[in-house]
């Protein structure tokens, strides 16, 4: 029942949130903002998380498949879809549904709490829509963009774990990239970061929303945004995954 | 003129306000007192549209801001100055920024003319060379006067004021007070004060409501408190020493 509820007052905050903009001038800053935030705020982390993901990934499978009969190049081509295919969208997203997530639900509920949402509503402003808006669409241009950078660093420390460790030579994992490559991966890829993102933004968005109380329910909300978003990226994954990949 | 007529307001089982009628003058400094939780800032909080009421009606003049619509109720609200009882400054932006704040959004006027604006309501409240400092880096009395610039940056009909008064020492109380008093003549403006703060009420109030656990006891003029009868009221002053 209060799942229910739950996905009730999310859908009554989503229908609230989207009406045009008070001043396209003031939303454009906003956004910009919030799009240095979002995006360059996170290019460290995503950096180094990618980078390691696909270098573990290719030492693994280079592990797993040590066997003569097995061409080497293979290990390229696995890194090459276990990384676009989900890495890259699905654990960066949950990666900044921690970093991103937090930081917007705290935000809000802060100005919550402070009643600086108050105090835009009695100005006239529709406050869902000033605060919330602009992170969603920052969320919705700057995070696919983290994917795909994402999916380059994967493969890159793919490449150079495979050829330092010795596991692979270089030659053969860029055989390997290359060998039977699907473009429709990459496309996958960006239709799980663009719901990915709308869920990391709008849900830790509505939990700072509703955010009542002081500073430990500020921190509650905050916990609560990071879990409900990896909850959502995870139960979409596999929808997404459903959708598209069967065959 | 602002009045509320027989509004009530409940949450879950619990009444906050009973059937509250009152009158607030403009040009004048109204007060609505009482005890903590009797109800004064739920009433507030209704008055400007945060809360639903649950029935009656708050006429802003000839309308009846219960029965308007979200977009109707947001161009009364543009007519609404508020200074919240914790400034509610928006702390990522500066002094200058958050005064300029609803001047951007609802005015075409140009930078150069914002800036001379919110310079004039910085100076009203007589605060010089704050522009660029942020809320976390001025003291409580300077965050109210700012509140009350921001409050005041768009010519507001009607000022709300809710404690303005608390967490401050007694002597930038009363350039507070002094500033909302002065503002409300020199603007005509309709304002209401929510105070437990007697001081403020025997030097400014001019028309006075006290409300004692939700229900309105007694309206009136200053100088009728004493002699006004009302025994909870009269409780209520005694326990303020005056």
């Amino acid at each position: 029942m209060k799942f229910f509820e739950f996905i009730g007052q999310y859908v009554l905050f989503l229908r609230g949130l989207f009406s045009r903009p008070e001043k396209f001038r003031v939303f454009k800053k906003q956004l910009l903002l919030e799009m240095e935030n979002i995006g360059l705020g996170s290019f460290g982390i995503v950096s180094l998380i990618s980078t390691f993901t696909g270098a573990v990934s290719t030492i693994q499978i280079g592990y797993q498949l040590v066997s003569g009969l097995v061409p080497e190049y293979l290990i390229g081509r696995i890194v090459r879809d276990s990384n676009i295919l989900e890495f890259s969208p699905t654990v960066t997203c949950l990666v900044l549904a921690g970093k991103v997530g937090s930081s917007i639900a705290s935000e809000i509920g802060t100005m919550k709490v402070t009643e600086q949402v108050d105090a835009l509503e009695i100005m006239g402003v529709n406050s869902a829509n000033y605060l919330v808006l602009p992170k969603i669409f920052a969320g919705l241009f700057t995070i696919p963009l983290l994917v795909i950078y994402a999916m380059f660093l994967s493969l890159l420390g793919g490449a150079l774990s495979g050829s330092l460790s010795g596991i692979i030579n270089l030659d053969f994992f860029v055989k390997g990239l290359r060998a039977d490559f699907i473009p429709f991966s990459v496309t996958f890829s960006m239709i799980k970061a663009f719901t990915f993102a709308f869920i990391i933004t709008s849900v830790s968005s509505f939990h700072g929303y509703k955010t009542e109380g002081g500073a430990l329910e500020v921190g509650q909300s905050s916990t609560k945004a990071v879990v409900y978003s990896c909850m959502g990226i995870i139960f979409f994954d596999y929808i997404i995954s459903e959708l598209f990949l069967k065959r | 003129m602002i009045k509320l007529n027989h509004i009530n307001k409940g949450f879950g089982e619990k009444k906050v306000l009973t059937d509250i009628s009152a009158t607030f003058h403009q040009g004048k400094c109204n007060f609505v007192i009482g005890a903590s939780g009797s109800g004064k800032s739920v009433l507030m909080k209704c008055m400007v549209g945060l809360i639903e009421v649950d029935s009656g009606a708050i006429q802003y003049g000839d309308k009846d801001f219960v029965s308007l619509g979200y977009e109707q109720k947001k161009e009364i609200r543009k007519e609404i100055g508020m200074l919240f009882q914790g400034t509610a400054l928006f702390d990522s932006l500066n002094v200058e920024d958050n005064v300029a704040f609803p001047l951007r959004m609802f005015t075409k006027l140009t930078p150069a003319e914002i800036i001379e604006r919110v310079n004039f309501c910085l100076k009203r409240v007589s605060l010089d060379n704050v522009n660029k400092l942020f809320p976390s880096a001025i003291s409580g009395g300077m965050k109210k006067r700012v509140g009350i610039a921001r409050a005041i940056a768009l010519n507001p009909k009607y000022l709300f004021c809710d404690e303005p008064n608390s967490g401050l020492d007694p002597l930038t109380s009363r350039v507070i007070d002094e500033l909302i008093m002065e503002i409300t003549k020199e603007y005509n403006i309709t304002t209401i004060i929510n105070t437990h703060d007697m001081k403020s009420l025997f030097e400014m109030g001019e028309n006075i409501v006290f409300i004692y656990k939700g229900l309105k006891e007694w309206e009136g003029k200053r100088e009728d408190i004493r002699s006004s009868g009302n025994e909870q009221l009269l409780k209520f002053m005694k326990a303020s020493e005056f």
